[in-house]
């Protein structure tokens, strides 16, 4: 049967994940930075973990965004198959949320309307928009603001298969390595592997949203996200990349198909303040 | 070790500075990111005067959120500071003397910290709600049309950072990779 939603419904939803995500980090990054904190031996790196957990009460409990940089709005929807949609443009809505949102939440500002003219939109449209259509008449809405001081630092390598797993673990370590201080560390790593040049983008960009200490359900892949943990904390750059053991707090892989030549891998690189917020309507 | 220091700051006092010091500033200092830099260059370029008088000042790369009612300021943390480079060592030969942001520099913006007795300092990134903390005015005293891009006379009290590059050169983040 064919349930009918008003978009209104998306809009008054991404309204208040915008605003939420920007204040309080998700219970799992919460819970992450705790346990980096515990387990750090550097003092400087512990002081600065500390600081960066009194920085997530302090948000929370004065109504401050955690980052000034409020990010881009990234908005995916998994639409049921048998939702009917009423009462406007999806995407219309869905800019809609983003723009009461930033507005009424004291959000930053931060999209320019033309890439190369670079003049601020000033509610913080458009809104990036993944869509995705599965069965059922539900619909899921993840909102995952990104700041750019670590998308600036993100990338694409389109591998050759012959570089196999060892070439794809160099790429990943080494992102990382050249993100240093950048991307503000302890960072979250969002991997696509496999896909097109788009697909793979996309992949590591929703790895980003994976609760932080869950693993892939591909057992290879599982292995591969724990060695490369451990490899990424070798480096020792550390908490604001002043050293330390905590460089990144998790590598979330996600996988796809590929072609008989390519072998791509996007590391879509993400600072503590990794927001992804998801409800169900 | 522990440092406090005034700002604007005093040339000699910068020139004691070394790498991995914590300093905790109070005084006046002012905002400006990319297309505040822009407008400067530009603004140099024709022959103007600046905004901001350079010399001993302290720039923050920063755009704040907007200050909820009662507030002077909402969360106001570094962006990356790489993005300045390009236009950091003219305005380091102008006088301007420290620089607040987070990440690496480019040799040029060494060179003209080294050239000029400056230094480089990085708040601690995605701390912007406690930062705020310690910024008790703020002001637009330039380019109001930029937003959050604008320039911002700040009052600070005891505004926390590390000296990342220092007057002699020498660079904390090449010393944690280094080791």
């Amino acid at each position: 049967m064919v349930r009918s939603v008003n978009v209104e419904l998306l809009t008054q939803n991404i309204k208040e994940m915008c605003i939420q995500a920007n204040h309080y980090l998700a219970p799992d990054m919460d819970k992450a930075m705790k346990d980096a904190h515990e387990k750090e031996t550097k003092p400087l790196a512990k002081q600065i973990l500390g600081q960066l957990l009194e920085n997530l009460e302090i948000a929370g409990e004065d109504m401050i965004p955690i980052c000034q940089d409020t990010g881009m709005a990234v908005v995916f929807l998994k639409i049921g198959q048998d939702v009917h949609f009423e009462g406007g443009s999806v995407e219309d809505a869905v800019n809609e949320g983003v723009r009461q949102g930033y507005q009424e939440g004291y959000l930053r500002k931060s999209v320019v309307g033309d890439p190369l003219l670079r003049v601020n939109t000033k509610d913080n449209t458009p809104a990036i928009i993944h869509y995705e259509l599965v069965p059922g008449d539900r619909v899921e809405i993840l909102v995952a603001p990104k700041g750019f001081g670590s998308e600036n630092m993100s990338k694409i390598h389109m591998l050759k298969p012959a570089d196999g797993v060892e070439g794809v673990k160099e790429a990943i370590v080494n992102t990382v390595r050249e993100a240093g201080p950048n991307a503000c560390p302890p960072v979250v790593v969002g991997v696509g592997i496999g896909g097109t040049f788009e697909k793979a983008a996309i992949l590591a960009k929703k790895a980003l949203t994976r609760e932080i200490g869950t693993h892939s359900e591909l057992p290879h892949i599982k292995e591969l996200e724990e060695e490369l943990l451990a490899k990424i904390n070798e480096i020792g750059l550390g908490p604001a990349g002043l050293g330390g053991d905590t460089t990144a707090l998790a590598v979330n892989i996600n996988t796809y198909a590929t072609h008989i030549a390519g072998l791509p891998v996007a590391v879509n690189i993400c600072c503590h303040v990794n927001r992804h917020i998801a409800r169900t309507i | 070790m522990d440092r406090y220091m005034k700002a604007p700051l005093d040339k000699e006092e910068v020139k004691t500075l070394e790498a991995g010091d914590y300093v905790y500033i109070t005084g006046t200092i002012y905002t400006a990111r990319d297309a505040a830099h822009l407008r400067m260059s530009e603004a140099l370029d024709r022959g103007e005067k600046l905004p901001v008088e350079l010399d001993g000042n302290v720039i923050y790369y920063m755009g704040p959120t907007p200050a909820r009612e009662g507030r002077p300021i909402g969360s106001a943390g570094p962006t990356t500071a790489s993005r300045m480079d390009k236009y950091a060592p003219r305005l380091l030969d102008l006088g301007l003397t420290g620089m607040i942001g987070k990440g690496r520099r480019k040799q040029e913006v060494t060179d003209a910290i080294v050239r000029n007795g400056a230094v480089f300092f990085a708040a601690v990134g995605g701390a912007g709600a406690l930062l705020s903390k310690c910024i008790k005015k703020a002001e637009v005293i330039a380019y109001d049309d930029l937003g959050t891009e604008a320039i911002r006379k700040l009052e600070v009290e005891n505004f926390p950072v590390i000296v990342v590059i220092d007057s002699k050169g020498r660079n904390l983040y090449d010393e944690v990779c280094k080791n």
